[in-house]
C-alpha cells in the first residue's frame, strides 16, 4: 500500500488494474474520459496483459466488452451518461445473457448539467436496464467499490454499473492504494460454446427475466448489510419540532450533509451506496421510529421512490420528503449551500442559516454593490480551424435561405456569437438527419450538416448513407482536426494510431464517402478562406448529397510556426475582423486592434478578413 | 505563518491559464508536509476559454470536496474579473492574491455584457482588506515568460502567509511536478515579487 494524491477517475482506473481487468474499452465524454486514460497510463505496471481501446462509439465499447467477459475475462466499459444511451441496445440484452468474467461499466453522470446534454440519471436507467449499480460518493470509495463491483459481477454473473458523478470523477483526494505487486491476477476460462447460454432467444429470455428478479431481490438483500449501504446516528428529535427526522442520501451529496452537521446533532442518516437493487431490509431498519425523512440526492428521486415504496409495503407511517415534496430541486446540481439550506428549512441544524452569503455578519456578499462582470462561456480556440470553416459557409452561402445543421464536439461552440453558425444540434450525429429532416419539408432551403471527424466514425456514417440513399439534398460538411479535441485529443479510426501504441492504417473519410457512392467530395484547407468560400458555393449548388471535408489540425496540439501582428499605422480601428471572426486573440485596445501573441497560432483568417491589408505575419499550419 | 487547522483555497482563472497545474503543485507540498488534501476541479468544456475554479481544501476534516461560500481562506484569481465572481466564497478577512491583468472574453466585444475594468478592480480594492495585486505583464517582461504567471501567484500567497505552506515547499514540489528543464523558470517566478 502507499499514499497517492489521485483524480476520482484514475482511482477507478487503478482500482480496476487492481482488480485483474484484462480487456478495457470506451468513447471518450466529459466526465467520464479520464478513467480509460488512466487504465492505458498505468496498464504495463500490471502483472498481465492489459488490452485497452477507444472504441469508435459507446455500442462497440460494450460489445467488445462483453465478448471478452463471454470469454472469462475481467473487463470494464468507460463512458458518460449520454454514451450509455448509444450502448443501450447491447445492455439491455447482454443482462439477460448475462457474463463469465467480471465485467463493470463506468457511467459518469454529469448533474448540472456541467459539460451533458441532459441530466439524465443512470441509477434510473440502471434499475430500466435491471442491470445492478453502485454509487461511490469520493474517490477513495470508487477506487474500493470498482473491486468489489468486478466480485459481485462475477458471483452473480452479471454486469455491474460504477456510476460517478462529475464531482466524484473530477474530485482529487490522498488515498491509499495497492502497489502494483499486490494487483490481483486474473485468469479467463475461455469461451465455451453453448447455444442455450449465448444465443439469445425468446425461451433463452423467459427463464432470463425470472432468473434476474429472483437474482436482484438477493442481491437487495445481500446488499442490506453491504458497507456502501450504512446507516449512523440517532432519532433524536429534530432541532425545531417534536418530529423526528432522517436524512438518506449518496453520492457527493453525503459528503455535503455530513459537513453540515453539528458534533452535538446527529440526525439518523442512510447512505445509500447501491441504489438498485435496492437495500430494502436495511431502509426499513432506518425508517423504524422516524416521522420524516429527507431524501437528499442529485438528478432523479431514485432514493426517494424506493423509500416511499418501502414505506407502502411495509406498512409504515413516515413522509418521505425530497425532490417530490419541493424540499431538494427538481433539477441542477446540490452544493454544500443548497443542502445547509435544505437541512436547515427541515430544522436539522441548530444554527441558522450562516453560510450561505445571506447573513451580514459573515462573508463578503456579492449584491447590488458588485460591478457587472462580462460572461465567459467556452469558445472556440483562437486559430481555432473550425472559425474558418464557419465563416467560410457563412460568407458563401450570404442572403440564401439555409440551415446549419450542428453537431457534438468543440464545434458546437460555432453557436456563438460573432458566428452564429449552429442552428441545431441534437446528439453525436444527428446534424446529418436533422439536416434530412429538414429538406424534406422544406425543399428549397439550403441545408448543411456540420459533423467533426471523431463524431463522423462514432455515428455520422449512418446518417450519411440513410441521407443519400433516400435522395436526400444536402451538404455534408466534415470538420476534420484529425483528433477528437473537445474531451482532451483521443486517437479515433482516422488518426491512425490506437491506444496501445501502435500505428495502424488510418480509415479514410473521403474513401468512406466515396465508398457510399458520394460523387463530389472535396478536401480543402479551411484557412484558405477564398478557396473554401468558392468550394462551398460550388459544391452545394450540386444535387443530392455532397461533402466537404475541411482539414486542418487542431491548434491545441500544433505549434504555431508564425503569428500575425497588426501593423498600428495602418489599422483604422474598424474592428471588422473582431466583429466577423471573434477571435480571442484579437483585442480591441485603445481605437485600434492588438493581436495576443501568447494565443495566436498565425492562422491568418485575420489578415484574410481586414479590408486595409493591417495584418501580416501569420503562416498557416 | 497561519496558525489555523486546515486551509481552504479556490484557485480561479480562464481555462487554459493553468490552475489546474498550480492546484496540483499546492496539493503536492501538502501532502509532503503531511496534509490530508481533497480538490474539485473543472474538466471539461470550459476548459477552452471559460470560467474554471479549482477548490482546494488542506488538511481539513471536511469530507466535501467543494466548499461553502464565505469559507475560502484565500482566492488566487488568474483574473480581475474571475476574483469577482468568487468573492462569495471568501471569508470574512480573507486574501486575495490576484493578477490584474483582464482577459477580455469574446462575449463582451460581441454584444455581451461589457468588461468594465475599473470598476472590477475598485470593487475588489474596496471589498477585500487583505489584497495582493499582481501586475502579470510586468512579472512575464521580468522573468522573460509568459508562462509562468501560475507560479508568480503561488509565490505571492506563500509570502503573504495565506497558503499554509512555505515558498520552500512549493519549490519542493516544483521539482517532483515539472520536467527538469522548466525547474529555473519556475523556480525564478516562485522569488520574484514586486
Amino acid at each position: 500500500m502507499h499514499t497517492e494524491f489521485l483524480m476520482g477517475n484514475e482511482a477507478i482506473a487503478l482500482g480496476a488494474l487492481a482488480a485483474g481487468v484484462q480487456v478495457v474499452a470506451g468513447y471518450p465524454g466529459t466526465p467520464s474520459t479520464e478513467v480509460l486514460e488512466g487504465v492505458a497510463k498505468h496498464r504495463k505496471d500490471a502483472p498481465g496483459v492489459v488490452y485497452v481501446e477507444w472504441s469508435i462509439n459507446e455500442k462497440s465499447a460494450m460489445e467488445v466488452a462483453a465478448g471478452a467477459a463471454y470469454a472469462g475475462a475481467r473487463t470494464l466499459v468507460t463512458c458518460k451518461q449520454v454514451g450509455l444511451n448509444v450502448a443501450s441496445d447491447p445492455l439491455m440484452s447482454l443482462e439477460y445473457i448475462g457474463v463469465k468474467g467480471g465485467m463493470v461499466i463506468v457511467v459518469a453522470d454529469d448533474p448540472g448539467p456541467i459539460s451533458s446534454q441532459t441530466e439524465q440519471d443512470t441509477r434510473t436507467f440502471a434499475g430500466f436496464s435491471k442491470v445492478p449499480v453502485f454509487d461511490p460518493s469520493t474517490p477513495s470509495e470508487a477506487y474500493v467499490m470498482v473491486q468489489d463491483a468486478f466480485e459481485i459481477s462475477e458471483q452473480y454473473g452479471t454486469p455491474i454499473i460504477l456510476r460517478p458523478t462529475t464531482r466524484v470523477d473530477h474530485g482529487y483526494e490522498s488515498m491509499e492504494i495497492l502497489d502494483p505487486e499486490e494487483w490481483r491476477i486474473h485468469t479467463a476460462g475461455g469461451f465455451v460454446k453453448d447455444p442455450s447460454r449465448w444465443v439469445i432467444f425468446p425461451r433463452l429470455s423467459v427463464v432470463a427475466h425470472a432468473r434476474i428478479e429472483e437474482r436482484n431481490a438477493g442481491l437487495a438483500d445481500e446488499l442490506s448489510d453491504s458497507p456502501y449501504n450504512f446507516v449512523v446516528g440517532e432519532t433524536g428529535e429534530c432541532a425545531t419540532s417534536a418530529r423526528r427526522v432522517g436524512i438518506a442520501t449518496q453520492g457527493i451529496s453525503y459528503t455535503y450533509v455530513r459537513d453540515c452537521l453539528e458534533a452535538s446533532n446527529r440526525p439518523r442518516l442512510l447512505r445509500v451506496g447501491t441504489p438498485y437493487p435496492f437495500p430494502e431490509r436495511q431502509a426499513v431498519k432506518f425508517l423504524q421510529g422516524l416521522d420524516e425523512v429527507l431524501c437528499v440526492e442529485e438528478l432523479d428521486p431514485v432514493i426517494e421512490h424506493a423509500l416511499i415504496e418501502v414505506c407502502g409495503k411495509h406498512n409504515l407511517n413516515v413522509r418521505i420528503c425530497g425532490k417530490l415534496t419541493g424540499d431538494i430541486a427538481p433539477s441542477g446540481e446540490n452544493t454544500p449551500d443548497s443542502v445547509e439550506a435544505a437541512l436547515s428549512q427541515k430544522g436539522l441544524l441548530q444554527r441558522g442559516l450562516s453560510s450561505t452569503g445571506q447573513s451580514d455578519t459573515k462573508g463578503t456578499v456579492l449584491g447590488e454593490t458588485s460591478p457587472q462582470l462580462p460572461v465567459r462561456p467556452p469558445v472556440l480556440c483562437a486559430g481555432c480551424p473550425h472559425r474558418a470553416s464557419f465563416y467560410a459557409v457563412k460568407h458563401a452561402m450570404r442572403g440564401k435561405k439555409t440551415i446549419y445543421c450542428g453537431d457534438i464536439g468543440c464545434y458546437t461552440l460555432g453557436n456563438a456569437a460573432p458566428l452564429d453558425m449552429v442552428d441545431t444540434c441534437l446528439c453525436m450525429g444527428a446534424g446529418i438527419g436533422i439536416a434530412q429532416g429538414v429538406y424534406h419539408v422544406e425543399p428549397d432551403t439550403t441545408c448543411f450538416a456540420f459533423v467533426g471527424d471523431s463524431t463522423f466514425f462514432a455515428s455520422g456514417i449512418t446518417g450519411v448513407i440513410n441521407a443519400f440513399y433516400n435522395q436526400a439534398n444536402l451538404t455534408l460538411i466534415v470538420l476534420d482536426n484529425s483528433t477528437t479535441a473537445m474531451t482532451g485529443h483521443q486517437p479515433h479510426p482516422g488518426t491512425g494510431r490506437t491506444m496501445m501504441g501502435e500505428l495502424v492504417q488510418a480509415v479514410s473519410i473521403e474513401g468512406v464517402l466515396r465508398g457510399i457512392g458520394l460523387t463530389t467530395v472535396e478536401t480543402v484547407d479551411p484557412l484558405d478562406h477564398e478557396l473554401a468560400v468558392q468550394t462551398v458555393k460550388r459544391v452545394a449548388a450540386e444535387p443530392g448529397v455532397k461533402a466537404i471535408i475541411f482539414k486542418s489540425p487542431c491548434v491545441v496540439l500544433a505549434r504555431p510556426k508564425a503569428r500575425s501582428v497588426v501593423d498600428p499605422a495602418t489599422c483604422v480601428g474598424c474592428l471588422r475582423c473582431v466583429r466577423e471572426l471573434g477571435c480571442p486573440a484579437l483585442v480591441p485596445m485603445d481605437g485600434k486592434v492588438r493581436i495576443d501573441p501568447s494565443l495566436c497560432t498565425g492562422c491568418t483568417l485575420c489578415e484574410q478578413v481586414c479590408p486595409f491589408g493591417a495584418i501580416s505575419g501569420g503562416e498557416r499550419l | 505563518m497561519s496558525a489555523r487547522n486546515g486551509t481552504n483555497i479556490i484557485l480561479c482563472g480562464v481555462g487554459g491559464q493553468g490552475t489546474i497545474l498550480a492546484s496540483k503543485l499546492i496539493a503536492d507540498a501538502a501532502m509532503e508536509r503531511g496534509m490530508a488534501v481533497k480538490t474539485a476541479e473543472t474538466i471539461g468544456m470550459a476548459q477552452r476559454g471559460g470560467s474554471v475554479f479549482s477548490h482546494v481544501r488542506l488538511g481539513q476534516p471536511s469530507a466535501s470536496p467543494l466548499m461553502a461560500r464565505a469559507s475560502a481562506d484565500l482566492i488566487i484569481a488568474f483574473e480581475p474579473a474571475e476574483a469577482v465572481r468568487q468573492l462569495p466564497f471568501l471569508k470574512q478577512g480573507g486574501c486575495v492574491v490576484v493578477s490584474t491583468r483582464p482577459v477580455v472574453p469574446v462575449s463582451a466585444m460581441t454584444g455581451g455584457p461589457a468588461y468594465d475594468l475599473d470598476a472590477i478592480l475598485g470593487h475588489l480594492r474596496a471589498t477585500v482588506d487583505n489584497l495582493v495585486e499582481v501586475n502579470a505583464d510586468r512579472a512575464g517582461e521580468e522573468l522573460g515568460s509568459a508562462k509562468c504567471l501560475n507560479v508568480v501567484l503561488l509565490g505571492a500567497a506563500a509570502r503573504a502567509g495565506e497558503l499554509g505552506l512555505s515558498v520552500e515547499d512549493l519549490r519542493t514540489a516544483i521539482h517532483q511536478c515539472l520536467p527538469e528543464k522548466l525547474w529555473e523558470l519556475n523556480e525564478r517566478a516562485l522569488a520574484y515579487a514586486q
